[in-house]
């Protein structure tokens, strides 16, 4: 008989025996947990980089400082791409006449009718009322206008104002503009108008300053095939906005919440594994009888081991493919439920997290079920005779290491991050070796017979349970750290959950600034201070700006050809905005070097930088960097490098330097605050008061980024409820795993005897030690594991929870109580005497 | 299946107090898929103070229920079990327990230790249970007893079969019982140690002066006994 066919034929025997159930349940649902997070962790972060695209109008936006080649916009319409254009430029924008005649810098743009691509406009038909979205963009002859911009020229929606040769009228107040965020600085008030308005115009001229905007929008695969088709054939002054070289502070949030999603699977894998090694348990301690069998009957152990190893292989096939589809239609409903709650339609998801699901279900299968399966097949003939021969080894640490080892190259996989893989797996395993080593010896010590004697004097329930605990000392130990490894998972994902998300909110707060106030001069700055104090609104932080040229570095001239990085290039062309300060602002931290200190002799030619932008250029600790203001050069050294949180929304910097470096240039100040929505007005007042100040409306912007940011937390919110019920799913599997000897147990124990609240009682105390010693582990562990996550990957501050301390030893003792209850039904409902003959 | 049998008859109280065990008309149907499988069918058993049983019968004539039915391990469709006077399905599970452990001791054909336990905390389980603060000085006696007390700490998987056995019997006759219930005692040992399993019990049993109903399909061991009853079909032959 080929070794296939009677593999199946076990395989049909022992799924009507019911004996595989367990294990292929826990096998099901551990893969659906794995692909429904997998698949709605594809579909988020798809309609993620989707919706973020919002931010820039469109996915791929092109810019250029002169009028681009006919070719390149009929190129997008031939790959089925949604297209659109802009043109960007600054010009007068006026009303009135003659004396009465007042004007003002506008930031035109000049877009299509379909513009934007991604994301919406959002108009109000008057000031300080509420805005809506709009279908399209302004109507050919009609304008729509900043807050700023309206109150600066006191043209109210209605009336009319003149822009170069031509008159329009004011149709809307223009609340928030998907690319205006993309770049606080230098702009003037926003001025939308129809792109074919603009001829009439005249304002194009030649040597005219425009920039020249094409937007694409549409699939993945013919967007990326244009895009590779496109830079192809960049000229000079031409380049492509992508998300990344775009807003800095939308891929660090969108990193982290891929980081989060894949966290999330990782952990939902991990518990996998936890549930299969217990159902495999199971499945060869009620096999070694068998095995023995055939062992007579003349079977080798390589044959025992390959029947045993091919029926496992399609029971992990099948199961795997049957918890891709039960994932598939879970993460259906899931994006069914929350259609609301995630406020954009999901994309179709990709069939990668289907393979992946099933790679993991067999991967755990086999890293899991196969040591425990080596063990049959050393099962002795003599066992027939002999039943306490060859009875199952206890589940060591080094019988998983194939299991871990498998996991955790899968882990390093899903996540797609060495690191963050590393210190989950890492994580687990040392807790699940020093959870082991802690639950043996604290119950040793609980339940020593002094203890036992003094603790359970009045209670024959009580010493009976504790003496159990001692009996069974092992294999409760190896219970206890795993149900601890399970719910350390657990907790970890309610700290996750709570407080790594809590922690990632108050990293872009409520309150963060929503106003920029930019071009402040140093003879204002005492005036602008005043007006904010008058009108009761926060003094914000000024800080000096001053705009200076990269030159040299090290002494060498620097050239956009260095760099092939498009980024890096684009960089080293424009100019830094720098800025000085005695103290390191409080939301920078230096990673390396130290930040100056004042007033010590001569004043220091030091320079802080962003971390970020000195990996981007290559710059070291110590380089010597030169910048040229206003034709004028000065050299400095990089004393410290600083990581900034772009996501808080407030001033930051790329490069500082000690006042003294910087003062005798001129500058101008920035600020960013957070104007209160009754102070609104206020604004109006102070560049009515200060005419040469831009004050950039953030508010709608920050909204607009916070958006994002919500729909992210909804969505790692629900992917981590969801392994959460795996959890605890794998938490009862622990339990079925034991129910045949504590079944037996009882039976014994009523034959000599036991009333039912005996074997209850101290099975309930069992179990009660049992959990809250797990709990307690739990605990200290997912407390370890949450700060190491939140200190190394997440890079956030995450205060100690006091509710864990007491949710942890709950959580276990609450899950051993309901075990306890479930046991002592399955335990009692068995006739003793049925359980007993079974058991022969 | 429910243990409680309150509207069964109760037996006459005080009738049969010169009788250990009193089964009176006991019959066992078990359902088997679509039709009633008979087990046994009205079985009347009365056994005096240390009289020693032997039930003999083919495999399947129902010997092995009879003896749980006897312990109320398990329940009878109909009849009744009086054990020392007290109907055994009149009160409930508990109440028949705690009777078991007063009264019962059990040898099982498997043995039945419990393999986390010891041989002496195996011995003690019974006591521990009635709440016998001397637990374990009679349990490490009775080992002795038994001729293991060099064995008290040994795990039941590093003893021989003769020796679980003999573990089973220190178990069995450490709460002194008035009956003791034995289920095919040496059927998982070879002759030898069979042999000196079951010297030992009829002599423990002697010494403790005890009841003896045993299950066996061996007729020289029936044979040693002052009764057999024998079993065929679930009907028990005059």
């Amino acid at each position: 008989m080929s070794l296939l066919v009677q593999s199946m034929r076990m395989l049909a025997r022992d799924w009507r025996a019911g004996e595989l159930r367990v294990l292929a349940g826990a096998l099901v649902v551990a893969v659906a947990s794995v692909t429904s997070v997998g698949f709605f962790a594809d579909r988020v972060s798809q309609a993620l980089v989707r919706d973020a695209h919002q931010l820039l109008g469109a996915d791929l936006v092109m810019v250029a400082d002169h009028a681009w080649a006919p070719a390149m916009r009929a190129e997008i319409e031939r790959r089925g791409l949604r297209g659109a254009q802009a043109y960007n430029f600054i010009s007068m924008a006026q009303v009135g006449a003659g004396d009465a005649m007042r004007g003002q810098l506008a930031g035109v743009k000049a877009v299509t009718g379909n513009y934007p691509l991604r994301g919406k406009l959002r108009t109000a038909p008057a000031l300080n009322r509420p805005d809506a979205p709009t279908a399209a963009g302004p109507a050919r002859g009609t304008v729509w206008m900043e807050e700023r911009l309206i109150s600066a020229l006191e043209a109210p929606v209605g009336s009319r104002i003149r822009l170069g040769r031509s008159e329009f009228e004011v149709a809307a107040v223009l609340t928030l503009e998907p690319e205006r965020s993309a770049n606080f600085f230098n702009i003037a008030p926003r001025l939308m108008m129809h792109h074919e308005d603009v001829p009439a115009t005249g304002l194009i001229q030649p040597g005219s300053r425009i920039w020249y905007y094409l937007y694409a929008a549409g699939a993945r695969e013919p967007l990326a095939a244009f895009e590779a088709w496109a830079r192809e054939r960049l000229g000079r002054g031409e380049r492509i906005d992508t998300l990344e070289s775009g807003r800095p502070e939308v891929v660090a949030s969108i990193d982290r919440a891929q980081r989060f999603l894949g966290l999330t699977a990782l952990l939902a894998a991990v518990l996998a594994g936890v549930a299969i090694a217990l159902g495999a348990r199971r499945f060869v301690e009620r096999h070694l009888d068998g095995c023995a069998v055939m062992r007579c009957l003349g079977a080798t152990q390589s044959r025992l081991l390959s029947l045993h190893a091919l029926e496992f292989l399609v029971l992990g096939a099948v199961a795997s493919a049957l918890g891709c589809a039960m994932g598939y239609v879970a993460q259906e409903a899931i994006a069914g439920a929350l259609a609301d709650l995630m406020r954009a339609t999901l994309p179709v998801p990709g069939p990668l997290p289907a393979l992946q699901g099933f790679l993991v279900g067999l991967v755990l299968l086999l890293g899991f079920a196969l040591p425990p399966l080596v063990q049959l097949k050393n099962v002795p003939a003599v066992r027939v005779i002999r039943r306490e021969s060859g009875t199952l080894q206890g589940g060591t640490l080094a019988t998983y290491a194939t299991g871990f080892g498998a996991l955790g190259a899968l882990l390093v996989w899903q996540a797609g991050d060495l690191r963050l893989g590393l210190i989950v797996v890492g994580g687990f395993v040392v807790a699940l070796a020093a959870f082991a080593v802690v639950a043996w010896v604290a119950l040793r010590m609980v339940s020593s017979p002094v203890v036992a004697r003094r603790v359970g004097a009045g209670s024959l329930a009580l010493r009976y349970g504790l003496s159990n605990l001692r009996r069974h000392a092992r294999g409760n130990a190896i219970q206890v750290a795993s149900l601890s490894v399970g719910l350390t998972a657990v907790l970890l994902l309610g700290i996750t959950r709570n407080d790594l998300v809590d922690a990632w909110r108050r990293a872009a707060p409520p309150d963060a600034p929503n106003r920029f106030v930019i071009g402040i001069q140093p003879d204002q700055l005492e005036g602008v201070k005043r007006y904010f104090a008058e009108h009761g609104i926060v003094a914000p932080d000024l800080y000096p700006m001053v705009r200076a040229r990269l030159t040299q570095v090290n002494g060498r001239a620097v050239s956009s050809d260095d760099f092939q990085d498009e980024r890096a290039r684009r960089m080293v062309e424009r100019e830094f905005n720098l800025s000085y300060a005695d103290e390191l602002p409080g939301h920078n931290v230096i990673e390396a070097g130290r930040w100056w200190t004042k007033g010590q002799g001569d004043p220091p030619r030091e320079l802080s930088v962003e971390t970020g932008i000195a990996r981007t250029l290559g710059w070291k600790l110590d380089d010597v960097l030169t910048f040229t203001v206003g034709g004028e050069a000065f050299s400095a050294r990089i004393a410290s490098l600083r990581k900034l949180r772009w996501d808080s929304m407030k001033v930051n910097f790329f490069v500082m330097t000690p006042p003294e470096l910087l003062k005798p240039f001129p500058a101008s100040f920035i600020t960013a605050f957070r104007l209160p929505e009754d102070k609104e007005k206020a604004m109006n007042g102070l560049t009515a008061a200060y005419p040469n100040l831009t004050v950039v409306d953030v508010g709608a912007a920050v909204r607009q980024a916070q958006g994002v940011i919500d729909q992210l937390i909804a969505a790692v919110q629900f992917v981590f409820l969801f392994a959460l019920g795996a959890g605890l799913l794998v938490l009862y599997s622990a339990l079925v795993a034991t129910e045949d000897e504590r079944r037996r147990e009882a039976a014994v124990m009523r034959v000599y005897g036991a009333s039912r609240a005996q074997v209850i009682g101290s099975q309930r105390v069992e179990f009660l030690a049992m959990g809250l010693l797990a709990g307690v582990l739990a605990t200290a562990g997912a407390a370890a594991i949450g700060q190491l996550l939140a200190r190394r990957v997440f890079e956030l501050d995450l205060p100690p929870a006091p509710a864990l301390l007491v949710a942890g030893p709950l959580a276990g003792l609450a899950l051993l109580a309901l075990n306890a209850w479930l046991s002592s039904r399955t335990v009692l409902r068995a006739s003793p005497a049925l359980t007993l003959r079974d058991s022969v | 299946m429910t243990s409680e049998t309150s509207a069964r008859e109760k037996a006459p109280s005080g009738r049969n107090d010169d009788l250990v065990l009193r089964a009176q008309g006991i019959g066992k149907t078990v359902k088997s898929g679509d039709r009633d499988l008979v087990i046994l069918r009205d079985i009347d058993l009365s056994v005096t103070p240390g009289e020693a049983v032997a039930v003999v019968g083919a495999s399947g004539s129902g010997k092995s229920t009879l003896l749980a039915i006897l312990a109320g391990l398990d329940t009878p469709s109909t009849g009744s079990v009086a054990l020392e006077g007290t109907d055994l399905f009149a009160i409930d599970e508990d109440a028949r327990a705690e009777l078991r452990g007063r009264l019962v001791g059990f040898v099982f054909q498997s043995f039945q230790l419990l393999p986390a336990l010891s041989a002496l905390e195996n011995v003690m389980l019974p006591l521990e249970l009635a709440g016998d603060p001397g637990a374990a000085a009679a349990a490490r006696a009775m080992l002795e007893r038994v001729g293991l007390g060099e064995r008290t700490h040994h795990a039941p998987r590093h003893l021989s079969g003769g020796e679980q056995q003999r573990v089973a019997l220190a178990r069995a006759f450490v709460v002194r019982p008035k009956l003791l219930l034995a289920d095919e005692p040496t059927g998982s040992l070879d002759a030898e140690s069979g042999a000196a399993v079951i010297e030992l019990m009829f002599s423990l049993n002697r010494e403790s002066g005890a009841t003896l109903i045993m299950v066996t399909h061996d007729e020289s061991l029936a044979a040693r006994c002052d009764r057999v009853v024998r079993l065929a079909a679930g009907r028990m032959l005059a």
